[in-house]
């Protein structure tokens, strides 16, 4: 610790440090911007934050659910820079898959708690097996032959592979939006905490999803083969070099990103109790615009974005209409991609830069 | 081609030739039919599609700018003809309406009527600008950031178009009619002929439509061998070398979005008249993939490519699938018509064609090395097969 070492290095010059600052918490205020709004409005008007908390609580359920999907894109994109457009309608037949298995196995409030969280489970633990196999395969056929190709190749795949999986979904079930039994009396209140109500379903979909999301990462960060992900996904020649086989890999990520997948899609059955072919699509972009406002590649900052989203889309559907909550949702997907393409906790990458 | 020309005064001239002579052919085509048939109007629509694929071929082709969100396009050159000819605000002027050179039949309605060929004019302005609009944010970003911003874009527009009909302003109009569809569109009415009349003959629609498909091709490629389209190609290869060399990008990539743009939206005008609605259903993600597939079939960059995508796939849009091979899935005993697959029959063309022949039908000789020897074109995925 010398305290003479006359370094060249004067460090980041401060107009560089107040650029980062203002584009970082001018995001964050863009974000803040609308709840804001909507706060004081209520406490003028109403004279309480009830409905905002209210709002809030579904937003943060909602968010977990899309935290899930995000993780999926972010993890691909982390290892082989590439959008997995499909992602959402894996998660799409991820849904149908645990609504035939749930058919399948008889499961009604009838069985009682236990029974019916034993049954849940085996049903999610299929669903992520299925849709963790269904992403794999869509790596094998349509972005593995793809590597050496320009990068928007495998991008124009995804979208084919998207359209064929939707497809599949309206032969299974139809194209119009079902419904599915509420099993777990998803609307009944369960705390009322002065007025702000806390639901089964987002005390369901926040069990679920934080111990996944917890798994997850401590995979990634300790086991062999989350070393081998991020060492992938740093410098992929490197990774082969040190002796590891890149191709299973990538397969293992796109296994990882489909069960996250399978899993999401049986909580938004039981928390959305709906059923449609084009909800993947819709949950996909809105999962991926999640993932890239936490910073793409960045399993935190999926996470942190699928709340924010979350909550942005249950602000806009109760406050400014739910046929308008795509329009808010792709607002914010553009203003983050001008002002700050690396998210709010992303590092620069070469896509962003 | 060229070995036959050599010693002509057509050399190096072939595109010339192959245009005149498949645009004749085009235009004897439709004598063959009855003026009223299906055929006709299959024809109609083929070649309304290979006006917007040529148009965003100059945004994916040239400039190598993927735009998932076209439609927008399509969806504003439809609305300006929605909006300035038809009774859509139906008491401008005291509800005595607003004309200009509108034609006998539409100058006594109420509502803006301006003639076809104005209302192109205007088209091309709005489109242009929001070309230009939708473009900018995707400035500084690279590969599949501008999809995505693009198909967000695309995503907005078709959102307004959808629920435009909650939106008012001066007198109570409304943005768009919603899914209740802007209708009636004036038909078309150019000075010097009879005004078209879709109860009488469709021919005059595809004449009209293959004059815009000669002058699509022509801007096509002057535009490829131009000064921009140069450049165009230079920023799909290499961006950053492009711009070391001088190729001011914003510019550069502005006016692609913009030339391809207002191709979709002439497009978009011609088939609101054509179509005599406008409905906010057809401009949903679904159709921006469908014009996205034609070009990725026929050969990105490809002029003649892409033209032969355009119309192989409308003709499996609107004849194949529902016309001809939609009975087939009963006949195998299965419960369903082939038309609800038909994006997942694109999706697949699309599949097929990157994994098996990413140059398309018809290449781009430069295109093909790019893919095969992995000559420019940005970065490959940096994951080698062992």
């Amino acid at each position: 610790m010398s305290t003479n070492t006359a370094t060249a290095d004067p460090g980041p010059r401060l107009s560089d440090t107040l650029r980062e600052a203002a584009s970082k918490y001018g995001l964050i205020a863009v974000l803040l911007a609308l709840p804001v709004y909507l706060a004081i409005s209520d406490l003028v008007q109403k004279g309480n934050l009830t409905d905002l908390g209210n709002n809030l609580v579904l937003g943060v359920s909602n968010g977990a659910i899309i935290a899930l999907v995000a993780l999926g894109y972010t993890l691909v994109y982390g290892i082989i820079e590439l959008i997995n457009f499909a992602h959402g309608d894996v998660f799409m037949i991820g849904s149908f898959v645990s609504f035939g298995l749930w058919g399948t196995f008889g499961i009604t409030q009838g069985m009682g708690v236990a029974g019916m969280i034993a049954g849940l489970l085996v049903v999610m633990l299929l669903a992520m097996v299925v849709c963790g196999g269904l992403n794999v395969m869509i790596e094998r056929v349509a972005y593995k032959p793809l590597r050496n190709a320009p990068k928007l190749a495998p991008l124009i795949t995804a979208v084919g592979m998207s359209f064929i999986l939707q497809n599949v979904g309206v032969l299974w079930l139809g194209s119009s939006q079902g419904s599915v039994p509420d099993i777990v009396n998803q609307a009944h209140v369960l705390f009322d905490i002065g007025g702000v109500v806390i639901h089964n379903g987002d005390v369901l979909a926040l069990a679920v999803t934080m111990p996944l999301v917890f798994l997850l990462t401590t995979f990634i960060n300790r086991s062999r083969l989350g070393k081998a992900m991020r060492a992938t996904a740093q410098d992929p020649d490197a990774a082969r070099l040190m002796g590891i086989n890149v191709n299973t890999t990538i397969s293992m990520t796109f296994l990882l990103g489909g069960m996250l997948a399978g899993a999401a899609g049986l909580i938004y059955l039981l928390y959305q109790t709906s059923i449609w072919y084009f909800a993947g699509f819709q949950a996909g972009l809105i999962a991926f615009t999640a993932a890239v406002m936490g910073g793409i590649g960045n399993l935190k900052g999926a996470v942190l974005g699928g709340f924010i989203i979350g909550i942005i889309q249950q602000l806009a559907e109760f406050r400014i209409g739910a046929e308008w909550t795509a329009v808010v949702v792709f607002t914010y997907l553009v203003l983050i991609m001008v002002f700050r393409p690396q998210g709010l906790i992303g590092e620069q990458t070469r896509e962003a830069g | 081609m060229s070995s036959a020309l050599a010693n002509t005064p057509l050399k190096g001239r072939e595109n010339l030739v192959v245009a005149v002579v498949a645009l004749t052919f085009a235009a004897i085509l439709p004598l063959f039919f009855d003026p009223l048939s299906l055929v006709v109007d299959n024809f109609i629509l083929a070649a309304a599609y290979v006006v917007m694929a040529l148009g965003l071929n100059i945004v994916v082709g040239f400039a190598g700018l993927l735009d998932l969100g076209y439609v927008a396009f399509y969806a504003l050159g439809a609305y300006t003809i929605g909006w300035f000819a038809s009774d859509h605000f139906s008491s401008v002027n005291g509800g005595e309406g607003f004309h200009v050179a509108a034609g006998e039949f539409a100058s006594n309605l109420p509502g803006i009527h301006l003639n076809f060929l104005l209302v192109v004019v205007v088209a091309v302005i709005i489109v242009g600008i929001a070309g230009m609009l939708i473009g900018l944010p995707t400035l500084r970003l690279r590969g599949d950031y501008i999809a995505i911003v693009t198909l967000a874009f695309g995503e907005i527009i078709y959102r307004f178009a959808v629920n435009g009909d909650e939106i008012t302003f001066a007198e109570g109009y409304k943005l768009t009619n919603g899914r209740q569809a802007i209708s009636p569109i004036d038909s078309i009415d150019l000075p010097l002929i009879a005004p078209f009349d879709s109860a009488f003959s469709l021919r005059p629609f595809y004449w009209f439509c293959l004059v815009l498909v000669a002058i699509v091709l022509f801007v096509n490629f002057r535009l490829r061998d131009s000064r921009l389209g140069r450049a165009w190609i230079a920023i799909r290869e290499d961006e950053v070398a492009a711009a070391s060399m001088g190729v001011p990008l914003v510019k550069t990539k502005l006016l692609a979005y913009a030339t391809g743009a207002a191709f979709g939206g002439i497009s978009g005008a011609f088939l609101g008249s054509y179509l005599t609605a406008v409905n906010a259903n057809n401009f949903q993600f679904g159709f921006s993939i469908f014009i996205l597939a034609m070009i990725i079939l026929g050969g990105l960059g490809s002029i003649w490519g892409v033209a032969i995508g355009a119309i192989l796939l409308s003709f499996i849009n609107s004849y194949f699938i529902p016309e001809v091979f939609n009975g087939v899935p009963r006949k195998l005993g299965l419960d369903f018509d082939l038309t609800i697959l038909n994006f997942g029959i694109f999706g697949f063309l699309i599949l097929l064609v990157m994994v098996l022949r990413p140059q398309g039908i018809l290449p781009e000789r430069r295109r093909a090395l790019e893919l095969t020897e992995g000559v420019g074109a940005g970065d490959a995925i940096e994951v080698r097969r062992p």
